[in-house]
């Protein structure tokens, strides 16, 4: 696929999501008919905590524009306290990122509930919006991955 | 110096340890290395320890406490941080070293040296521990030169973390505070930049980056079996090109790999062959651990839980931080 400069530009979003809430969230949202782009591409993973923050770079290395990682609620892990590593080890990382000059913004974490279709549609609404305006992933990409 | 290989020949003679893990002289005036020493013959001829013994010995232990028998091995105030750090891990077995505090005044860095312009370097004096030398004195091929010991002194001794030794079995030498800067008054000069500044600043530094692994495996803390950066689907396997995110993300993953461990002890910086300041990014980590979840200085005992296995119910939220969202 190539992007000419007529084309409008459409972002690509990585969304990791926990199998328990988010993921669920996420079906809530489709089964309720709510929209959210499709530029949000959803990774199931077994809990928040999975997420290692390889990962993200890795996402962005291979040309994701944004971000984001959906799990439980602090409180409500379904592994009891995986998201709160999460929440330390996505704090140190964003830090991170921000230390070495990536844009605000392009990473993002968020607490989705099963029962939360609206915030899971609204959430990723608003974030394709905020990466939309950041425009595109330069800085981050490694460019032997580019097609 | 003397003293100390006194101490070791007597402590090998009782056998009280088979051998002695120490600095034995380099090839050049100001590059002793890391060694084992079995003999008394071989500490009386090749054992050194002045300013130039940066290194820190405690990662070897961790293969030393599979050897037969215990290991005596010499620490410097700031490498005990690391022993501790590892006996946490259990890493390494406690039972197996026998520990002599070391002191220290500060160590030498010979590229400080050098970017003063001095060549030709035959003979450095003034780098051995004994006395409070103020100034070395620089034989080279071109005459004597000088140079005040604190301009030639490791980014590291000047936020040196004290003169105390945080474990030992016994402690021979005097040591001293080199502190004379701010910790993370780099950190801090950094985070105030813009964006592009600090896009800028990291790239035109990491670019200089020939993934030698030297960081890597002189690291106290990074030190897993299996590693990840060895793995042949890891994309940084091979060199990329500079502009790529390659090198920010090994460096990235590296420092974050030792995240909550790290004691700071700046060997990464020492050994990197093309100036990078690496400890940046560990101390961006400990300054952000201690901002968020209280101050922390890993290795300081052997039992705390770190900052990255542990957690609070009220711990920032991730997009809050360092000013994000």
């Amino acid at each position: 696929m190539s992007i000419t400069a007529n084309e409008e530009f459409r972002p690509k979003i990585v969304a990791f999501c926990c199998n328990w809430c988010s993921y669920a969230g996420a079906d809530l949202a489709g089964s309720s008919r709510l929209t959210y782009p499709a530029d949000v591409k959803i990774i199931r993973v077994p809990c928040s905590c999975r997420v290692n923050p390889m990962f993200i770079l890795r996402a962005f290395e291979k040309g994701a524009d944004g971000v984001i990682m959906c799990g439980c609620h602090p409180g409500d892990c379904h592994y009891s306290t995986g998201n709160y590593y999460a929440r330390r080890r996505m704090a140190l990382l964003f830090s991170m990122l921000d230390y070495i000059g990536v844009e605000h913004g392009r990473t993002r974490v968020e607490w989705v509930s099963a029962a939360e279709g609206v915030k899971f549609s609204q959430t990723m609404n608003e974030f394709v919006a905020k990466i939309t305006s950041l425009g595109k992933n330069v800085r981050l990409e490694d460019l032997r991955c580019r097609k | 110096m003397q003293e100390i290989i006194n101490r070791a020949k007597e402590l090998l003679a009782d056998g009280t340890v088979a051998r002695v893990l120490g600095w034995r002289i380099g090839d050049l005036p100001y590059n002793p290395e890391p060694s084992y020493f079995e003999t008394a013959e071989d500490l009386e001829k090749n054992f050194v320890y002045d300013g130039f013994c940066g290194a820190n010995l405690s990662k070897y232990m961790i293969e030393g406490s599979k050897l037969e028998g215990k290991t005596l091995v010499f620490l410097k105030p700031c490498d005990t941080y690391s022993f501790n750090q590892l006996i946490k891990e259990n890493r390494v077995d406690r039972e197996k070293a026998y520990i002599i505090g070391v002191g220290c005044k500060g160590k030498l860095d010979v590229e400080k040296i050098k970017a003063q312009g001095i060549k030709g370097i035959l003979s450095i004096s003034g780098a051995e521990i004994e006395g409070d030398a103020e100034t070395l004195t620089v034989n080279t091929l071109y005459g004597d030169k000088t140079v005040a010991y604190k301009d030639a002194m490791l980014e590291r001794c000047h936020v040196c973390k004290g003169k105390e030794h945080m474990i030992f079995d016994e402690e021979i030498g005097e040591s001293k505070d080199t502190k004379d800067a701010d910790r993370f008054a780099e950190v801090e000069k950094i985070e105030a930049m813009k964006p592009e500044e600090k896009f800028a600043y990291f790239q035109k530094e990491l670019s200089k980056c020939i993934r030698c692994n030297a960081c890597r495996n002189v690291c106290p803390a990074c030190s897993c079996r299996k590693c990840v950066f060895d793995s042949t689907k890891f994309d940084s396997a091979q060199k990329a090109n500079a502009d790529s995110f390659e090198e920010k993300m090994f460096h990235i993953i590296r420092a974050f790999h030792v995240a909550g461990r790290c004691t700071d002890c700046g060997e990464c910086s020492r050994v990197c062959p093309q100036g990078i300041p690496l400890h940046l990014f560990n101390r961006k980590f400990i300054k952000d651990i201690d901002e968020f979840y209280g101050d922390y200085q890993a290795g300081a005992d052997a039992e705390s839980k770190g900052p990255l296995t542990s957690f609070t119910f009220g711990d920032v939220e991730p997009g809050v931080t360092g000013g994000r969202r």
